[in-house]
C-alpha cells in the first residue's frame, strides 16, 4: 500500500454543543493558516445561510482545505469538515465524521459538558476517531479549565491532561490546535492505484453548476472525464470538474486518496445523491461498498397550508425549490376541510421541520399554518400485514387493527440539579422512562426512554421552561414498542375538524382532550349561536367545552351621518374573515390551529 | 322593540321607496371643555370665536355643495357638534338663511339644534326658536349628579331637568340623550333613571350603551384597568330593561339607540339611516351627495381654523370626495339601514351593491331568529338588534 503521498494530510471535523464556539474556533483556523486573508473575513465563514447563522448551527456538511506549515518545517492539507451538529441529522453527522480520521472536541471552559456534546463526541469515537480535547473561553472569568478538564475524564471517558486552553475570539492558543492536528491526529491510509472508491459526503445544488457532491476519496483517483457510478442507485455520471474549498471552490486535477474535495458533473437532481453512497469507476469497479450506508428516513410528519389559499400554487413551487438541496425533506399533496389544499411533509426531526419552515416561510415570503407533527406508526393489521401512518387523519377503522407501535427515542438531558425534579416529572408525566441518573459535579445527568409522540409535543418549550433555559438536551431513536395508543377527534359544533386529530396514548388521552377543548374555547370567537366543541374517542365524547352565544355587541353611536367609519369597521371585519377558516357554520381563526396545537399544561 | 307583528315602517313616510329626503348638517366644532368618552370633532377655545367669519365660510361652502346638487327641496337642517347651544342665535338665523337662499326647504322640515341642558344656554333658546329652529336635542346624559361628573358634563341633574322644561315650553319637538352601562350602573338604577326620564313628557330619547372609543380619556382610563365596563351579561340585561321601559310606554326603538312616539321619529337621522342625501358643511361634516358621476362620500378638514382658512381660499372644506363603489354603497346602506326598526328594502341593495344579498345568509340568519323577511323588506329582529354589529358583518361578507 502506498502511504508516502498522503502523511502531510489530516482530516478532521469539530465536535461541540451549539454555542460553545465551533464556528468562531473554525473562523480562527481559516484565518491563522492564511486561506482567506483578513480582510475578506465574514463571521462564521463556514455557516452560509441566514438561519445556520442566526441559529448557530449548521445543517449543510461544508469543508475547507487548509495548508498550513508546521514547526517541523513541512507543509500539509488540513481538511476541516463542518458536521451538521443536530440530533436530527444524526445519520449525516456519522457520514461526515466517517470521512475524518479524528475530531477536536470543543467544550465551554465555563459551562463545560453539555447533553450535545456527549451526543456528537460518542459519535466521533464511534467512527473511531482521535480526540483532542479543546477548553475554549478560557479568557472569561468564569471559565473553569480544571473541573471541566475532570468533567471531560468522568463523563467521556477520554484523557483531558492534553486539552489545549484557547480563546477563539482573541486567538490564543490557536497555533497550538494547529500543531496538534498534525501531531495528535493521523494521516489517512488508501491506494492509490486501487479501483475509485469515494464517499458522497453531501451535495447540493448551484444555480451555476447544477448539483454538487462533497466527497472523500478513500482508494484510487477522481478526475475530470471520468464516469463514475454511485453504487446505491446504480446510475453512471460523467464528471465535468474536480475541486477543492479553499474556501471558495478551486478547480484541481484530480483528488487522491484521503482527500476531500468536490465534482460536478451530468448529476440532475440533489434527489440522485444519496449520503454516504459509494462512488466508483464506471470502467473498474470497486469490490465492496462502503459500510453504513442507508437511505434517509423522515421520522417527524406534519401538514402544511398556506394561510392565504390562493398561495397553494407558490408553496408548491417553493417546496420543490428547497427539495432541490434538501433531498431528506419529503412532501405530497394532501386536503384538509379546515385547512384546504396543502402538504403532507416528513423531516428528519422537530429541527429539520422548525427550518423547513422557516426558510419556507423566511426566504419564500409564505404564511404557512402547520398541523400537529405527528410520528410514524406502525399499524399491525388484523390480517397480518403492517401499515405506516403518517398523517392521523387516515387512521383505519380500529377493528382491522390488531396493534400499534410506536417510536421510542433514549434521550440525555444534562441540567443544574435545582432543575432536576421538574425535568424527572416532566419525563414521568410524558411516559418516560428513566434508564440512568448520575451527577458530574453540580450537574445531573439523566437518561430517559421517551416515546417520540410525547416529545414532539412541546417538549422542548416544556423543558426549556422548567430548566430556564438551563438543561440542554438531546436524543437518539431507539426503536419501535407497541402503545396503547387511540385516536382522538376534535369537533367543533358536532364536526370533526380533520387538522386537529392525533394519537394519544390512552392513558393521556382525557387530559389532552380536555385541554384542547378549553385552549378552543377561548380562541374561537363567539358566534351568533351556542358552539359545542367536544374531544372524542370513536364515538365516545371524553371532554367537551361549549362557547356561548353572543349575546350582546356595542353599536356606537353614529356621527353625523359619518357612514365612511361604519363602512370601513364592516371592510375590517370582512379582512378579518379572509383569516378565519369556514368549518361547518363555525369560523376558526386560523390562529387558533397554531395556538391549539401549541399548549402549555 | 315590539316583539310582535309586521315589520313596522317608521310612522315618517318615505317620500318613495328609494327616496330618503335631503339634510343639511351644519357643523359646530366648538365647546366649552372636552367630555372624556367623546370621540366627536370637538375642540375647545379660550378666546371668543368669530362668528361672523364662520357665518361667511358655511355660506361659501353651502355654496359649493348646491352647485353638485341643485334641484333639491330640504326636508331637515340639523346643527351638530361640539356644542351649537354655544352659538349666538343671530349666527343660527344667519346660517338658516343662507341655507334657504340655495335650495327651496319644505314647509314641514324638521329644523334640529343639539343643545347643552345650562341654565346659560337655556337662555338662548328664545333666540334659535326666532331664528327659525323647531326641534332642540338635549345631551342630558344622565339623570344622577356624580355620574354626570364623573361622564365631564358641566350640568347638575336639576339644571337639566329645568332647561328640559324650558325646550318644552318653546319648541314644538325636543329629545334628549342619555348614556348607559356607565362603570357601576345597575339594571335597577338604570330602570329608575329611564322611567324618570320618559316622565319628562318626552316623545324622543337617544339611548346610548357608553362605548369606549379609541384616543378618548375614557379610553385611556380603561387601558389603564381604571375603569371598567359592564360584562356582556349585564350589558344585554340593560338593553333589555331599555327596551321593556320604552315600549311600556309607547316609546319603541325605531332605530338600535333611538326611541319615539309614533310620528316623533328624528327625521333628519332618517336621511341617514334611509342612505338618503345629505350635504354635510363645517369643521369634520359628512356628506353623501348623487353627483353627475355617481355617490360622493364627502369629509371636510377636522380642524377648525384650518377648515376656515381653507374655504377662504378654496370655496370649500372638503378634504376628500370619493366616488363609492357599489360594493361600498350596498355596505354603507346595510350598516345604516339596518339599524332602523323598518329594515332594508333588499331590491335597493341589490340596485346600489349591483348584485343580490346572499340568500343562503338570509336564510341562515333567519333561521337563527335574528332576521326577518317581508314582502319587500328585510329587517332585524328584537332578537337580532342587542348583537346587531355581528349580525350585519355576517349578512354583508
Amino acid at each position: 500500500m502506498a502511504t508516502h503521498p498522503f502523511d502531510n494530510i489530516r482530516n478532521f471535523s469539530i465536535v461541540a454543543h451549539i454555542d460553545h464556539g465551533k464556528s468562531t474556533l473554525a473562523d480562527r483556523l481559516i484565518q491563522e493558516t492564511g486561506t482567506v486573508a483578513a480582510r475578506d473575513m465574514g463571521e462564521q465563514m463556514l455557516d452560509s445561510m441566514d438561519i445556520e447563522k442566526e441559529r448557530g448551527i449548521t445543517i449543510k456538511a461544508q469543508t475547507v482545505r487548509l495548508e498550513y506549515r508546521a514547526q517541523d518545517g513541512r507543509d500539509y492539507i488540513l481538511n476541516l469538515m463542518d458536521t451538521p451538529g443536530h440530533v436530527d441529522f444524526a445519520y449525516e453527522v456519522s457520514r461526515s465524521l466517517a470521512a475524518c480520521e479524528g475530531s477536536i472536541l470543543v467544550v465551554d471552559a465555563s459551562q463545560g459538558v453539555e447533553a450535545q456534546t456527549l451526543a456528537n463526541v460518542y459519535q466521533a469515537l464511534d467512527a473511531n476517531h482521535e480526540i483532542v480535547p479543546v477548553l475554549n473561553k478560557i479568557d472569561l472569568p468564569a471559565a473553569e479549565p480544571e473541573r471541566v478538564k475532570e468533567q471531560i475524564e468522568d463523563v467521556i471517558g477520554i484523557d483531558a491532561s492534553e486539552a489545549i486552553p484557547v480563546s477563539a475570539k482573541t486567538g490564543l492558543g490557536i497555533p497550538d490546535v494547529l500543531e496538534a492536528i498534525v501531531k495528535r491526529l493521523p494521516p489517512p491510509k488508501g491506494d492509490e492505484t486501487a479501483p475509485l472508491k469515494a464517499m458522497l459526503v453531501d451535495s447540493w445544488y448551484d444555480s451555476y453548476l447544477g448539483v454538487v457532491v462533497l466527497v472523500r476519496i478513500i482508494d484510487g483517483v477522481l478526475k475530470k472525464g471520468m464516469t463514475i457510478r454511485m453504487m446505491g442507485s446504480g446510475a453512471n455520471y460523467g464528471v465535468d470538474k474536480v475541486g477543492v474549498f479553499r474556501p471558495k471552490m478551486t478547480d484541481v486535477a484530480q483528488l487522491g486518496p484521503g482527500e476531500v474535495g468536490f465534482f460536478t458533473g451530468s448529476i440532475k437532481e440533489v434527489a440522485d445523491t444519496r449520503v454516504g453512497d459509494t462512488i466508483t469507476e464506471e470502467r473498474r469497479l470497486t469490490a465492496e461498498a462502503l459500510p453504513g450506508f442507508k437511505p434517509a428516513q423522515p421520522v417527524v410528519f406534519c401538514g402544511l397550508f398556506p394561510v392565504d389559499a390562493a398561495d397553494f400554487e407558490n408553496l408548491r413551487a417553493a417546496m420543490g425549490k428547497l427539495r432541490l438541496n434538501d433531498a431528506s425533506f419529503s412532501y405530497e399533496m394532501e386536503t384538509s376541510a379546515a385547512l384546504g389544499f396543502g402538504f403532507r411533509c416528513g423531516f428528519l426531526g422537530l429541527l429539520h421541520l422548525e427550518i423547513i419552515q422557516e426558510r419556507l416561510e423566511r426566504e419564500f415570503n409564505l404564511d404557512l399554518i402547520s398541523t400537529a407533527p405527528s410520528v410514524v406508526y406502525k399499524l399491525n393489521m388484523a390480517d397480518g400485514t403492517q401499515i405506516e401512518l403518517h398523517n392521523p387523519a387516515d387512521m383505519p377503522d380500529v377493528m382491522k387493527i390488531s396493534s400499534i407501535e410506536e417510536p421510542w427515542i433514549r434521550a440525555t438531558i444534562m441540567t443544574p440539579d435545582d432543575y432536576l425534579g421538574a425535568i424527572i416529572k416532566l419525563c414521568q408525566d410524558r411516559r418516560g422512562e428513566q434508564v440512568d441518573l448520575n451527577y458530574v459535579g453540580k450537574r445531573a445527568m439523566v437518561v430517559y426512554d421517551l416515546p417520540l409522540n410525547e416529545v414532539v409535543f412541546d417538549f422542548y418549550d416544556r423543558l426549556k421552561s422548567v430548566s430556564k433555559g438551563y438543561a440542554s438536551f438531546d436524543y437518539a431513536i431507539s426503536g419501535y414498542r407497541q402503545g396503547d395508543l387511540v385516536k382522538m377527534s376534535l369537533l367543533v359544533n358536532a364536526e370533526p375538524v380533520d387538522a386537529l386529530a392525533m394519537l394519544v396514548h390512552r392513558t393521556r388521552a382525557e387530559m389532552r382532550g380536555r385541554a384542547m377543548c378549553e385552549k378552543l374555547r377561548e380562541l374561537i370567537p363567539q358566534h351568533l349561536f351556542q358552539i359545542p366543541i367536544q374531544a372524542a374517542i370513536g364515538g365516545k365524547i371524553i371532554a367537551r367545552e361549549t362557547i356561548r352565544a353572543l349575546r350582546k355587541d356595542v353599536t356606537a353611536k353614529c356621527y353625523g351621518g359619518d357612514a365612511s367609519r361604519k363602512r370601513k369597521l364592516l371592510d375590517k371585519q370582512k379582512e378579518g374573515k379572509k383569516r378565519m377558516r369556514q368549518f361547518g357554520k363555525v369560523e376558526i381563526p386560523q390562529e387558533a390551529f397554531i395556538a391549539a396545537l401549541k399548549m402549555d399544561e | 322593540m315590539h316583539q310582535s307583528s309586521a315589520i313596522q315602517a317608521s310612522a315618517v313616510p318615505a317620500r318613495a321607496p328609494f327616496d330618503a329626503g335631503f339634510g343639511v348638517y351644519v357643523h359646530w366644532p366648538f365647546c366649552a371643555s372636552k367630555c372624556p368618552y367623546c370621540d366627536f370633532n370637538s375642540h375647545v377655545r379660550r378666546s371668543p370665536v368669530d362668528e361672523a367669519r364662520y357665518v361667511a365660510a358655511f355660506r361659501t361652502e353651502l355654496a359649493h355643495r348646491a352647485a353638485i346638487a341643485p334641484d333639491r327641496t330640504v326636508t331637515s337642517i340639523f346643527f351638530g357638534g361640539g356644542t351649537p347651544s354655544l352659538m349666538q342665535g343671530a349666527t343660527v338665523g344667519a346660517i338658516l338663511d343662507a341655507i334657504a337662499a340655495l335650495w327651496p326647504v319644505a314647509p314641514d322640515a324638521e329644523i334640529t339644534l343639539e343643545a347643552n341642558p345650562t341654565s346659560v344656554e337655556a337662555g338662548r333658546f328664545r333666540d334659535y326658536r326666532a331664528a327659525g329652529v323647531n326641534r332642540v336635542s338635549l345631551g342630558v346624559q344622565a339623570l344622577n349628579d356624580p355620574d354626570l361628573k364623573r361622564l365631564g358634563r358641566l350640568h347638575s341633574a336639576e339644571e337639566a331637568l329645568a332647561a328640559v322644561r324650558v325646550a318644552g315650553d318653546i319648541f314644538e319637538r325636543y329629545s334628549f340623550d342619555l348614556i348607559y352601562a356607565r362603570p357601576q350602573q345597575t339594571a335597577g338604577a338604570w330602570r329608575a333613571e329611564l322611567e324618570q326620564a320618559i316622565s319628562h313628557a318626552v316623545e324622543h330619547l337617544s339611548l346610548y350603551q357608553l362605548t369606549i372609543e379609541p384616543g378618548t380619556w375614557f379610553d385611556r382610563l380603561y387601558r389603564a384597568g381604571k375603569l371598567t365596563t359592564p360584562d356582556e351579561d349585564l350589558a344585554r340585561a340593560l338593553w333589555d330593561v331599555t327596551q321593556e321601559v320604552c315600549d311600556r310606554h309607547g316609546m319603541p326603538a325605531y332605530e338600535v339607540s333611538n326611541h319615539a312616539r309614533p310620528g316623533a321619529e328624528s327625521r333628519h337621522n332618517l336621511v341617514y339611516w334611509r342612505y338618503g342625501e345629505y350635504a354635510g358643511v363645517g369643521p369634520g361634516a359628512h356628506g353623501r351627495l348623487v353627483g353627475a358621476d355617481g355617490r360622493l362620500a364627502m369629509a371636510t378638514e377636522l380642524a377648525p381654523e384650518k377648515w376656515l382658512e381653507q374655504v377662504e381660499r378654496q370655496g370649500h372644506g372638503l378634504t376628500g370626495a370619493e366616488r363609492l363603489t357599489p360594493e361600498a354603497q350596498g355596505d354603507e346602506y346595510l350598516v345604516m339601514g339596518l339599524r332602523l326598526a323598518e329594515g332594508i328594502v333588499p331590491a335597493r341593495y341589490a340596485a346600489l351593491a349591483g348584485r343580490p344579498l346572499a340568500a343562503s345568509r338570509i336564510r341562515d340568519l333567519t333561521e337563527l331568529g335574528l332576521l326577518r323577511a317581508e314582502g319587500e323588506r328585510l329587517a332585524i329582529t328584537p332578537a337580532g338588534f342587542p348583537v346587531l354589529n355581528a349580525v350585519i358583518s355576517q349578512l354583508a361578507a
